[in-house]
């Protein structure tokens, strides 16, 4: 047994950190917490209201609307862009000239202001000016994602797509340049096919990579705000109001603090419980 | 089942080679029997991994033929050839169980599972990994992932050779010597042609019938134990087997007579010096080196007056460092015997003098 001293001045060093912590992060998230159980009518005026505004929230036919058009275009764009990612990734070169160059081409969407990536989108797809808008008119599609929901939310899910795939390409290409030679080879003397190769050498080995990769994208996704705000303001209508949109327009548009922060709490928690679940499960196997 | 031939292979790994040292295999030539099992020795970086990838068709080599009996099988690929390979660090397929690794060779074949599963049995039997079938194979142990790699080898019935790239680089001390008397059981009992790469001379001597030592890309012996320890055809060999290995003096000509810094030695060599062209070395192991007895160095003529360094006492016997002129000569002292007092002179075994003319041995 080794015998420690105790020594409570290293409590003194923590300070600092707990005050930074506590400033920016833990009283903001506080005040969220006593808005959401408080009304007020202004002059600084508060009354308890208990569990109100979350029963409110949860029975409210707004949020169930804009919860369902999150999950779905979270679940859209997590399909397309992770099948995407990996094969981008198995189709880059592993040696040789070629690789800095698609590693700096894959990295430059990620390089783009959110709020920029929104413009962009949203004069490349405008369709009197848009090169993207004016070409498919041209060819005779009839395409407004300005009055067609299903236009805006094409439009959304590409930007989204055009954006974030080359961040999961990134990690599947990390994950599979790890993978050591030896498994290929052993693979060709096994006399395995290029889907077995696949699926039992690589996709395996990825695995932790592309957990994080749909971590990532999941979370982000789900708060997403800046991009289809710029695009499309979530209109038409309400159409593409996702999350994050409709809690701001509660908070800021409508100064309803209380349902607000209700909201955001429970926000928080889909967000947090739907993460762990999937960690849970994809670490399951794990040693 | 095959005899593996190779002929004049060469290999570079630049495009366009210009000189000997863009070569990884200089040139190699040897045939290596049915069933018989072979080590590769060699330092890193002197072409044995080339060489065996070359021969699994994970490589095609730049210049040359390999043979597999009669049928040349150079650009034939790796599935069709009935090569195994045990790789340095052990391969498994992490999400399958042990029997679905053992398997996944007769699958990828068409077999059907009435004649996988009786094979798979069979093979993890010989192994000891019957206990283990239905794990995850991630879950075992490096060893155990070394068989199964090996096992995957031995669960096709048409293998022609299995090769073993230094498979026992992270595997357990005490576990070694274990899984290398399992390799040379499973040797004797299948009769399988195994060819083992290492850099290290004990695994090789203890494994492996053949000895093939390779320096540079060259393939400079090839022999049983005993006959690179007796006989290294080249000095390179001479000081790689053996602990410590051969001494290497530089010998002069003394009209027609070998002589080393004006002492007179007597080789094993029978050609005419005269002959001889390039730097001559003569070659000595310590083992056969003995001190003369005192008082009668002066006559004996080939005596060689020495001076002791060092004496380095490792238990069953001492390693003695001697200097000559400004030699350093390394001999063995058995355990029983004493050092000499009084101007010690030393006596090289004449069976056991090697002549080196450039390095390769002079016959």
């Amino acid at each position: 047994m080794i015998n420690k001293t105790t020594n409570q001045k290293a409590w003194l060093f923590v300070i600092p950190v707990i005050v930074l912590v506590a400033f920016n992060a833990l009283i903001p998230l506080m005040t969220v917490v006593n808005y959401s159980v408080q009304d007020t009518f202004g002059n600084n005026l508060f009354f308890w209201e208990g569990t109100k505004w979350f029963e409110e929230v949860l029975s409210s036919p707004r949020f169930h609307q804009s919860f369902m058009r999150q999950m779905a275009f979270t679940g859209t764009i997590l399909l397309i862009e992770i099948p995407l990612g990996i094969a981008v990734a198995l189709a880059m070169p592993r040696k040789g000239p070629w690789v800095s160059v698609c590693l700096i081409l894959m990295a430059l969407p990620l390089l783009i202001p959110w709020n920029v990536v929104g413009a962009m989108w949203n004069i490349f797809a405008l369709p009197d000016i848009g090169l993207l808008g004016y070409s498919l008119n041209a060819i005779g599609i009839d395409y407004n994602f300005t009055q067609g929901p299903i236009a805006a939310w094409i439009t959304t899910v590409m930007m989204d797509v055009w954006h974030w795939t080359s961040l999961v390409v990134l990690l599947a290409y990390a994950g599979l340049v790890s993978i050591p030679d030896a498994y290929y080879q052993a693979a060709k003397i096994d006399g395995a096919s290029n889907w077995a190769v696949f699926w039992r050498i690589q996709l395996p080995k990825m695995k932790r990579v592309l957990t994080i990769a749909i971590l990532l994208r999941f979370m982000d996704s789900f708060n997403i705000y800046t991009e289809p705000f710029v695009l499309t303001g979530g209109g038409p209508g309400n159409t593409t109001t996702f999350l994050s949109i409709d809690l701001v327009k509660i908070a800021l548009g409508q100064f309803d603090l209380g349902h607000a922060g209700a909201m955001s709490l429970i926000y928080f928690f889909i967000v947090l419980l739907v993460s762990w679940v999937f960690y849970t499960l994809m670490m399951r196997n794990e040693t | 089942m095959a005899r593996i031939n190779l002929q004049q292979l060469r290999h570079s790994y630049c495009s366009t080679p210009q000189g000997k040292v863009d070569y990884a295999l200089k040139e190699i030539n040897s045939v290596w029997e049915d069933g018989g099992s072979y080590a590769l020795l060699g330092p890193s970086g002197c072409g044995k991994t080339t060489l065996l990838n070359i021969i699994s068709g994970l490589l095609t080599p730049s210049e040359g033929k390999i043979l597999f009996d009669d049928i040349d099988v150079t650009n034939m690929p790796t599935s069709d050839r009935n090569i195994a390979q045990v790789f340095q660090f052990p391969v498994v397929y992490d999400t399958m169980t042990v029997f679905d690794n053992l398997a996944f060779p007769l699958r990828n074949r068409g077999f059907k599972e009435a004649e996988i599963i009786p094979r798979v049995h069979e093979i993890a039997q010989m192994l000891e990994l019957e206990d283990s079938l239905q794990q995850r194979a991630a879950r075992l142990t490096a060893d155990g992932k070394q068989k199964i790699s090996l096992g995957r080898g031995l669960v096709r019935k048409d293998v022609s050779a299995i090769m073993f790239d230094e498979p026992l680089t992270v595997i357990d001390p005490h576990l070694k010597w274990k899984l290398r008397s399992k390799l040379k059981e499973l040797h004797q009992r299948l009769g399988i042609t195994m060819i083992y790469v290492t850099h290290d001379q004990t695994e090789a001597l203890t494994f492996a019938e053949q000895v093939v030592v390779m320096h540079d890309g060259l393939v400079v012996q090839m022999g049983t134990p005993v006959e690179l320890f007796e006989r290294p055809k080249h000095t390179f060999v001479g000081n790689f087997i053996g602990s410590p290995g051969m001494n290497i003096l530089p010998a002069e000509n003394n009209n027609g007579e070998i002589g080393f810094e004006g002492c007179p030695i007597k080789t094993s060599a029978n050609t005419d010096i005269n002959t001889l062209q390039g730097k001559l070395e003569i070659g000595i192991r310590p083992e056969f080196i003995r001190f003369a007895a005192e008082g009668n160095s002066n006559g004996d003529a080939s005596a060689i007056p020495v001076e002791i360094i060092r004496v380095n006492d490792l238990g069953k016997f001492r390693i003695v460092e001697v200097k000559h002129e400004h030699h350093l000569i390394k001999l063995i002292l058995p355990e029983q015997e004493s050092l000499p007092s009084i101007s010690p002179h030393i006596i090289f075994d004449p069976d056991k003098t090697m002549l080196y003319a450039d390095s390769w041995v002079v016959d």
